[in-house]
């Protein structure tokens, strides 16, 4: 039972992990754009959702309308002043752009809301529904089907609408797609928008979870970055299944090994998974190399 | 007024001029070729017209209107379409979706499912392997693909970059067969081609590039049995 409980606990995390990945295997994995300040794009929106509910008196779910087309804006806006002028560059200007744009976000969310751990008291986050001897968090349950629903409508979105296919279309061959007559600035534009609100759903629903203070990101991040590369770049159930498989990794190792030795545990499973399916878990074969320039 | 009018375009890749004072018009409704050896600068000269590539000086018209200046997307909407060399193809998409690609402009976007249509009675085979990735076709099926996905855009002038390149003798034939029923139903192409014989053939009219400067112009039936051509093109 207690195993059973653990692993609950782990898929639960793993969906945590999956929500913060499904926007970063958007903008880096299928567009191609290496944005190292994924994570402080997650601690603006925690900080959003924080201020709804410290100064507006707005529950976290509630403040979702908000934050999310917030942090849309936020990410055109990133898009359009910092990757926008290096579009065509190397891509290690990107990363020195985007490591740059996440060192002056920590830095302001340090001048301006100090580096105090806040939390939000909710009671709603507290609840746990008990089945025989397991407990489920009710908080943690909506961060996981809300992972599964993502990952699903993301999907079908990429597939089937035309909008999606030109963010695919652009991220396989920029060129032809420019002589179909599609506006490359526009699909980066709008694909780093969505990719953030993404984001802005995982902080949103995270806030009731978490401490938020100015370097939070960094603590997801890293695991992000393994979930997208796990999963297979560019791929949403992917990157659900990466999150989810990381997530429980995470909750076995710390309970059965040492909770010191989780990241080494998963880090070992990373790399054994890499050499033998080089493209991720579901990553199409080849597609690792293609567009990164 | 000619459908589209180049005067005088000169294009530099750093120092190195590619074309120099590119000269050419085009009226509605022919197959006009521009042919030369390799890197005579005809890829950089279609480039020029699409927008892939931008020209110091020169102008360009496209039904009257200069667009030397537009971005590549925007020519498209005006019914100017490139199919470039190599394909391009989105190789991870299927061949519907390659298709689809092709119309998401607003002029072609209404037309789409007709236009599928019609691109699938032009090669069949495409209908065949609509659910195929695009990167498991042959060699000209690919090229089918690419000439169908161009015509998806609903071009008014359609400008393919070296479609024979690379394939067998007898699927050339048929690519040009295609070429030459496509204008006949009412598109104006201009065909950029190293076999000369070929696509002097079903041309109307014909440009000789060398060096990135036209050098000689005319009839194509003229052109076909000039001296100067045969020579420097045909070996004979």
């Amino acid at each position: 039972m207690v195993f059973l409980q653990v692993l609950i606990n782990g898929l639960f995390l793993g969906g945590v992990y999956a929500l913060i990945s499904l926007g970063l295997t958007l903008i880096f994995g299928v567009i191609r754009v290496i944005n190292f300040a994924h994570g402080e794009i997650l601690m603006i929106s925690m900080y959003a959702s924080f201020f709804c509910f410290s100064i507006l008196g707005l529950n976290p779910y509630l403040s979702l309308i908000i934050v999310i087309p917030g942090m849309f804006l936020v990410g055109v806006l990133i898009d359009q002043v910092i990757i926008r002028p290096i579009r065509n560059a190397p891509s290690y200007m990107q990363i020195f752009a985007t490591v740059g744009l996440s060192v002056v976000l920590i830095n302001l969310a340090l001048v301006f809301f100090s580096g105090d751990y806040r939390s939000i008291n909710l009671a709603f986050a507290k609840q746990v529904v008990h089945m025989g001897d397991i407990g489920i968090s009710l908080s943690r349950f909506i961060v996981f089907i809300s992972a599964i629903a993502v990952a699903w409508l993301v999907w079908l979105f990429l597939d089937k609408t035309d909008m999606g296919k030109q963010i695919r279309a652009i991220a396989q061959d920029r060129d032809a797609a420019r002589l179909m007559g599609i506006n490359p600035n526009k699909i980066y534009m709008i694909t780093f928008g969505i990719g953030s609100a993404m984001v802005g759903l995982a902080g949103g629903l995270i806030m009731p979870l978490y401490y938020v203070f100015p370097s939070v990101g960094a603590y997801f991040v890293l695991t992000a970055f393994v979930v997208v590369v796990l999963g297979g770049l560019g791929n949403m159930v992917g990157a659900l299944l990466g999150g989810l498989i990381i997530g429980v990794i995470d909750s076995l190792s710390g309970f059965y090994l040492d909770p010191a030795l989780k990241e080494m545990v998963y880090f070992l499973v990373f790399l054994g998974v890499l050499l033998f399916r080089p493209s991720g878990l579901m990553g199409m074969i080849g597609a690792e190399e293609m567009g990164l320039k | 007024m000619s459908l589209l009018e180049i005067n005088k375009v000169s294009v530099k890749y750093g120092d190195l001029v590619a074309l120099r004072d590119v000269s050419l018009s085009i009226e509605q409704g022919g197959i006009v070729s521009l042919v030369g050896s390799n890197g005579s600068g005809k890829t950089t000269l279609i480039n020029t017209l699409s927008g892939l590539m931008g020209c110091y000086q020169g102008s360009i018209l496209f039904n009257g209107r200069a667009i030397q200046e537009m971005p590549a997307h925007k020519r498209v909407d005006l019914g100017l379409v490139q199919i470039p060399e190599n394909r391009r193809l989105f190789p991870y998409m299927t061949v519907l979706e390659n298709l689809e690609m092709g119309s998401m402009t607003s002029r072609s976007r209404g037309k789409r499912q007709d236009n599928i249509q019609k691109v699938m009675h032009l090669f069949p085979i495409l209908s065949k392997r609509s659910k195929q990735i695009a990167n498991t076709l042959s060699g000209g099926e690919q090229r089918m693909l690419a000439i169908g996905r161009g015509l998806m855009s609903d071009p008014e002038l359609l400008m393919l970059d070296e479609p024979s390149i690379g394939l067998a003798p007898i699927v050339v034939q048929e690519i040009f067969k295609a070429i030459a029923l496509i204008n006949e139903l009412g598109t104006t192409v201009l065909l950029v081609e190293q076999d000369v014989n070929a696509s002097l053939k079903i041309s109307s009219y014909g440009y000789v590039l060398e060096n990135g400067e036209i050098t000689l112009s005319g009839p194509a039936d003229d052109l076909l049995h000039s001296d100067k051509v045969r020579e420097a093109y045909m070996g004979l």
